[in-house]
């Protein structure tokens, strides 16, 4: 084969490796998630973050509008501490809510965000204080097994 | 008394081997730095690039697209039975980006190049045409050996990508399409869950890994073939099998240390 030819594909190989690796990175692996690198920082501290990670989505209405950046640990007050980015177009306002939601019965987690109705917003940097963690199901059905069992053992006492 | 034999015949073979392996890395490391020699030609390189990598690509091409999509079928089956089938495109993704692509991409390349390869060099050298370059002061590792090695550890890697990619597609076209699970799931499961350094770059380094070791294996067993017709089909059979078994072993090893 020409030597010329020979350039031009191993040319056109090489440059398939490295689209191929761009789709890899931008569609598979996410990297387009700088998209939200523009965006605010706000806080919320959760008693029980359950599985959530960071760049778990934070939604509203089952919108995307942002993501978590950063889960930590408050030591003052034992309290999970969620870092998030949030789309510089949502402005939220300082009566806002947020709870950790589960997609489905065994899908991943995600913050819900829940508009409050208070004419100023947060600004960045706030911390968001209403907050719900996430429910923990191991917990609920102790629970669930546990009043169950108690009120059989009532029932059965009374008569 | 053939287990009296068998002993002795045991440490003649772990004392061929073990120096075995140290003139095959000596080997390796001369045929990799012989870039700098006079004798290594970039005209060659992309001659073998070609051969190697772009002529691999149809093969490559097909086959990630009927594992991606087989992987869809199986994944949906396994998957179905829980409700959990919103995390099919994250089984596709990783399992292709972190095992299969590189293998798959390894013992292919093994087959459709690394044979050649060895057959290649051992019937170069089973005519003597080594034997002639060195006649006419041309360093045979530079000239013949170090444009196939390089060619081969810079194709594999552009081979795994490829695969990646064409793979997902095909378990996407599965999926989606024909059993019905929501595309908008499947890709944001797949990218809330695929980290670009941890699954895609290591794969890639899996694959470059591999991409040595077999190119390595093919061209040594072709240096060191015996110089007949037999040698020449010993050599190349004998590529193809050491070069699969090792790819196979080192990945359990690569996946251990990587991914632990």
């Amino acid at each position: 084969m020409e030597t010329r030819a020979i350039d031009w594909w191993v040319g056109i190989f090489v440059l398939l490796g490295i689209a191929a690796l761009v789709v890899l990175a931008l569609r598979v692996g996410n990297l387009s998630g700088f998209a939200y690198d523009s965006g605010y920082v706000l806080h919320a501290d959760f008693t029980n973050v359950g599985s959530l990670k960071t760049r778990s989505p934070v939604k509203i209405g089952g919108v995307t509008i942002g993501e978590v950046t950063h889960i930590g640990m408050n030591p003052k007050t034992y309290m999970a501490n969620v870092t998030m980015r949030i789309e510089p177009s949502i402005k939220l306002p300082i009566d806002t809510g947020a709870s950790i939601y589960t997609q489905g019965l065994l899908g991943e987690q995600y913050i819900a965000i829940q508009p409050g109705g208070m004419p100023q917003n947060l600004k960045p940097g706030a911390t968001i204080t209403m907050t719900q963690g996430a429910v923990n199901i191991d917990q609920m059905i102790g629970q669930m097994v546990f009043s169950k069992a108690a009120g059989s053992s009532k029932s059965s006492g009374s008569q | 008394m053939a287990m009296l034999e068998f002993i002795p015949q045991l440490g003649r073979r772990a004392l061929q081997t073990v120096p075995g392996l140290g003139v095959a890395s000596r080997f390796l490391l001369s045929s990799l730095l012989s870039v700098f020699n006079r004798h290594f030609s970039f005209q060659q390189l992309f001659r073998q690039i070609y051969g190697f990598g772009v002529r691999s690509l149809i093969l490559m091409v097909v086959a990630a697209f009927f594992t991606g999509m087989v992987l869809g079928f199986q994944g949906y089956y396994a998957l179905v039975r829980f409700g959990a089938t919103s995390a099919l495109g994250t089984l596709i993704a990783l399992s292709l980006l972190r095992e299969l692509g590189p293998v798959l991409t390894a013992l292919l390349f093994a087959g459709r190049a690394g044979s050649a390869l060895t057959a290649e060099i051992s019937s170069m050298k089973a005519t003597e045409q080594l034997s002639a370059m060195e006649m006419m002061a041309v360093n045979p590792l530079a000239w013949v050996v170090a444009p196939r090695l390089w060619a081969g550890i810079i194709s594999v890697p552009i081979l795994c990508a490829i695969f990646d990619l064409v793979g997902i597609f095909g378990g996407y076209l599965i999926s989606v399409p024909v059993l019905g699970v929501d595309g908008g799931t499947f890709w944001a499961q797949m990218q809330s869950n695929v980290t670009f350094s941890g699954d895609i770059l290591t794969g890639l380094f899996k694959a470059l890994c591999f991409g040595v070791v077999v190119t390595w294996i093919a061209a040594w067993k072709g240096y060191t073939a015996r110089p007949t017709a037999e040698g020449v089909g010993n050599a190349t059979t004998l590529s193809v099998v050491t070069a699969s078994l090792t790819v196979l072993g080192l990945d359990f090893i690569l996946t251990a240390l990587l991914f632990s």
